[in-house]
């Protein structure tokens, strides 16, 4: 017993480990690809080379972060068999096709013109390249909807039946547009814009901080920024409608992430506090009367469930999820903050001299990963103890492998991924670096000459 | 409708995984034939001469993986935890494969160490990947709906046999490749390659051919019986025709026969290994019907692979247009 237990609990870890490296990647690129089409399109409308510069700058940026997406995403195809083989087993017939259609929709979309994105500048038309630009932009979109899909299923299962212990779907549209899903996908595809757009704004203010002329910074600071000023705050809206679906179908994640343990009508909102399982009690609460059922229920006196109305064996563990999603959140709200301030300066035209705006928008550089990973793991851990929610428990979906072999790929991942990732995270470090020049041409010191980085931009407007 | 979902979705994932096996089967050729370029442009030539089509091909295990997921979820379950280790040593080393197309041209101090990286993730992947197959062929122990066998139940002569073998041959779809795709001295050094790993490959299929029926006597069976030799024996005489055609090719200093009849080479025994464990999917007890998920799910997932694959391997081909031709170590963005 003890020895299945630790082995679940490896697998588990694991699953966390691989899933929560590799959705940096994707939370990247998402957005980076969107912004990558729009640099083209601009580019291809308004002529500036600056804003050629600009797309190759961020393109060998994308190119680095594509492929340790790619690479991580292998993995995780294979990590439901390896580690979870019943809950394939069982749940195949629903999310597999799922997953299959994110691979004949997306990956292949993704993969087929990233090759003439990255290379294909010479050899193909303006108009094919932006194309070609696109199309890798939408295919990390539709992938985005797929996965999120069969996300959202595990967390509010619908349009299935039972037989023989497997889910056989019953109606497809039920099953992909799912209770949580439309949320799921609004919140992760407005977070993976959120991300890019701290990223690409911090790159812009240090470099601005460093020269504060330099044309190709400014625009990637005022670009971010304007995300920022309208993005974050539509996020703030659809975080508040995803929480209020999780609470009409998930109320004991909700529960265990507001830290309240018993069923209460007017409850309040806990700032800061310490959950603890044990003592069923959440310790050294700092609260606001009342708020809590005003933005649960949005009325003053609304009834909240808590979670010692469900039994411990059914309880999210709440001391994470509190903690995370208030990590969350309170990236959301600085995030907003840059927004409204951005508006302001750059009414008073400083927002790319003020250098105290400019620290803190390096500092936000990677709050988005960090928010994108806080929210995953207040949803993936709010689920538990099931896998998938309400009808299949975490502890019957593992296979049949020991502990020690568990934890012998686990550490092999640990390994692999920490050289792998943190070379790739130091190398991206070193290209963003690298100061934008208004004319991006000269390949970096050292490096082979090559065709593609040297070609003048007006070389390249051929037909 | 009495259409026979689970059959051609069989012959669907069986497709995807041929497309890996031959198009990711070169790219790691690549990898593995790099300790035999020292030579710094020659090495970023062979690099450009994949760079654009690499990912595209590695999506094909992707949708192996995912397509058996998706629509024989008992198999998928089986065969990933019975294939534990190697499966898992084969996704360490494409990373460390993949993330090497773009760290050599940053990291110029390391370059030497990711170039490692690279042949290394290649020459592991490939070994792993044959390490299954062989297993594979070999049967796999089940009880009920789950694997049965022990920690190194993939482990055995045949496999790693198995696995030298397909070392070989992804070596010389890599080696006949660098014919099709380059110019000069690397040009001829991998004619010369191509050379002895076709040879090694034709001896690898001979052996593998002989060792097979000896340990399973259903599969011997089914080639040997009367009147199945007789349906059967084009297979056998296309290989060996093939075989002569690929030698002949290559020391006549052909461009595109090379490559294109080590493609052949590679059907054909994909085909002859269909014929051997068809119908089973976890051989020798679960069959592709046994397996298969309900047909609400293969439907769904079919109306899809009828639509998209064309547009698929459409737009696959383009890409492969674009960047039709000779390449040079100029080729790459970075």
């Amino acid at each position: 017993m003890l020895d299945s237990l630790d082995a679940a609990i490896l697998a588990r870890l694991q699953f966390a480990f691989t899933v929560s490296f590799h959705i940096v990647f994707p939370a990247f690129t998402i957005g980076l690809a969107s912004y990558l089409a729009v640099l083209e399109a601009l580019w291809l409308w308004r002529g500036r080379d600056v804003y050629l510069a600009l797309y190759r700058y961020w393109l060998r940026i994308f190119a680095l972060t594509f492929g340790m997406g790619v690479v991580s995403g292998l993995v995780m195809s294979y990590q439901f068999g390896t580690n979870w083989g019943p809950f394939a087993d069982r749940a195949g017939p629903v999310l597999g096709p799922l997953l299959g259609y994110e691979v004949f929709t997306a990956f292949f979309l993704e993969a087929g013109f990233l090759g003439v994105m990255l290379f294909g500048q010479k050899r193909v038309g303006k108009g094919l390249h932006f194309f070609a630009t696109c199309m890798v932009a939408v295919g990390t979109l539709i992938s985005a909807f797929w996965i999120l899909a069969a996300n959202s299923w595990m967390q509010t299962p619908a349009g299935y039946v039972i037989r023989d212990g497997q889910f056989i779907p019953a109606d497809w549209w039920a099953v992909i547009f799912n209770p949580s899903f439309p949320y799921r996908l609004t919140h992760m595809v407005l977070a993976a814009y959120l991300t890019t757009a701290f990223v690409v704004g911090a790159v812009g203010a240090f470099h601005l901080l460093r020269e504060r002329s330099n044309e190709a910074a400014r625009i990637m600071l005022s670009m971010a920024m304007w995300m920022a000023a309208f993005v974050a705050p539509l996020q703030l809206v659809a975080g508040d409608l995803h929480g209020l679906n999780t609470l009409a179908h998930q109320p004991a994640k909700i529960a265990a992430m507001e830290g309240h343990w018993d069923t209460q009508q007017g409850a309040p909102l806990i700032l800061f506090g310490l959950p603890d399982m044990q003592t069923e009690t959440t310790r050294h609460e700092l609260s606001v009367p009342g708020l809590g059922s005003l933005i649960l229920t949005h009325d003053w006196q609304g009834e909240v469930r808590g979670l010692k109305s469900w039994p411990k064996d059914e309880r999210p563990h709440s001391p994470t999820i509190f903690w995370s999603f208030r990590l969350m959140v309170g990236i959301g709200i600085a995030m907003v903050l840059m927004g409204l301030l951005s508006l302001y300066l750059r009414a008073r035209r400083q927002l790319a001299t003020t250098g105290w705006f400019l620290r803190a928008a390096l500092v936000m550089g990677p709050s988005g990963f960090v928010a994108v990973l806080a929210g995953w793991i207040t949803t993936e851990m709010g689920r538990q103890p099931y896998v998938v929610y309400g009808l299949m428990r975490t502890a019957e979906a593992r296979s049949p492998v020991d502990a020690p072999a568990v934890a012998g790929s686990l550490l092999a991942f640990v390994i692999v991924y920490l050289l792998v990732f943190g070379a790739g995270t130091y190398y991206l470090l070193q290209l963003m670096r690298r100061a934008p020049a208004a004319v991006e041409r000269g390949p970096e010191p050292g490096l082979p000459q090559r065709a593609a980085g040297i070609t003048p931009a007006p070389a390249l407007q051929k037909p | 409708m009495t259409l026979d979902l689970p059959l051609i979705w069989a012959a669907l994932i069986a497709i995807a995984v041929l497309m890996y096996v031959v198009m990711d089967g070169f790219d790691l050729g690549i990898g593995i034939l790099f300790p035999f370029f020292k030579e710094h442009r020659d090495r970023t030539a062979m690099m450009n001469s994949i760079a654009p089509v690499w990912d595209g091909n590695e999506t094909w295990l992707i949708l192996g993986g995912g397509g058996l997921f998706a629509v024989f979820p008992l198999a998928y379950s089986i065969l990933m935890t019975a294939f534990y280790a190697p499966l898992i040593i084969m996704l360490l080393a494409l990373i460390f494969r993949g993330v090497a197309f773009e760290f050599r041209f940053r990291d110029p101090r390391h370059q030497s160490f990711w170039d490692l990286g690279f042949t290394g993730g290649s020459i592991v992947a490939t070994v792993a990947q044959g390490i299954v197959l062989g297993a594979f062929v070999q049967g796999i122990e089940v009880d009920g709906r789950s694997y049965a066998g022990g920690w190194f139940g993939w482990l055995t002569p045949f496999s790693l046999f198995t696995g030298l073998a397909l070392l070989c041959g992804y070596a010389l779809l890599g080696a006949t490749w660098l014919v099709l795709k380059t110019e000069g001295a690397l040009h001829a050094r991998a004619n010369r390659l191509a050379q002895r790993l076709a040879i090694g490959m034709i001896v690898a299929i001979v052996a593998v051919s002989i060792w097979t029926p000896q340990f399973n006597l259903v599969i011997a069976a089914r080639w040997f019986a009367w009147p199945n030799i007789a349906y059967l024996a084009p297979v056998p005489i296309l290989v060996a025709a093939t075989a002569w055609a690929l030698l002949r090719s290559l020391s006549l200093k052909r461009d595109v026969q090379p490559f294109l009849l080590s493609l052949v080479l590679f059907v054909l025994s994909f085909v002859g290994l269909t014929i051997s464990l068809f119908p089973y999917i976890v051989p020798p007890t679960v069959t592709i019907w046994d397996a298969a998920g309900p047909p609400e799910s293969l439907g769904f997932l079919l109306v899809g692979a009828v639509v998209l694959l064309p547009i698929i391997l459409g737009y696959t081909a383009y890409a492969y247009w674009v960047f039709r031709g000779k390449v040079n170590a100029d080729d790459g963005y970075h």
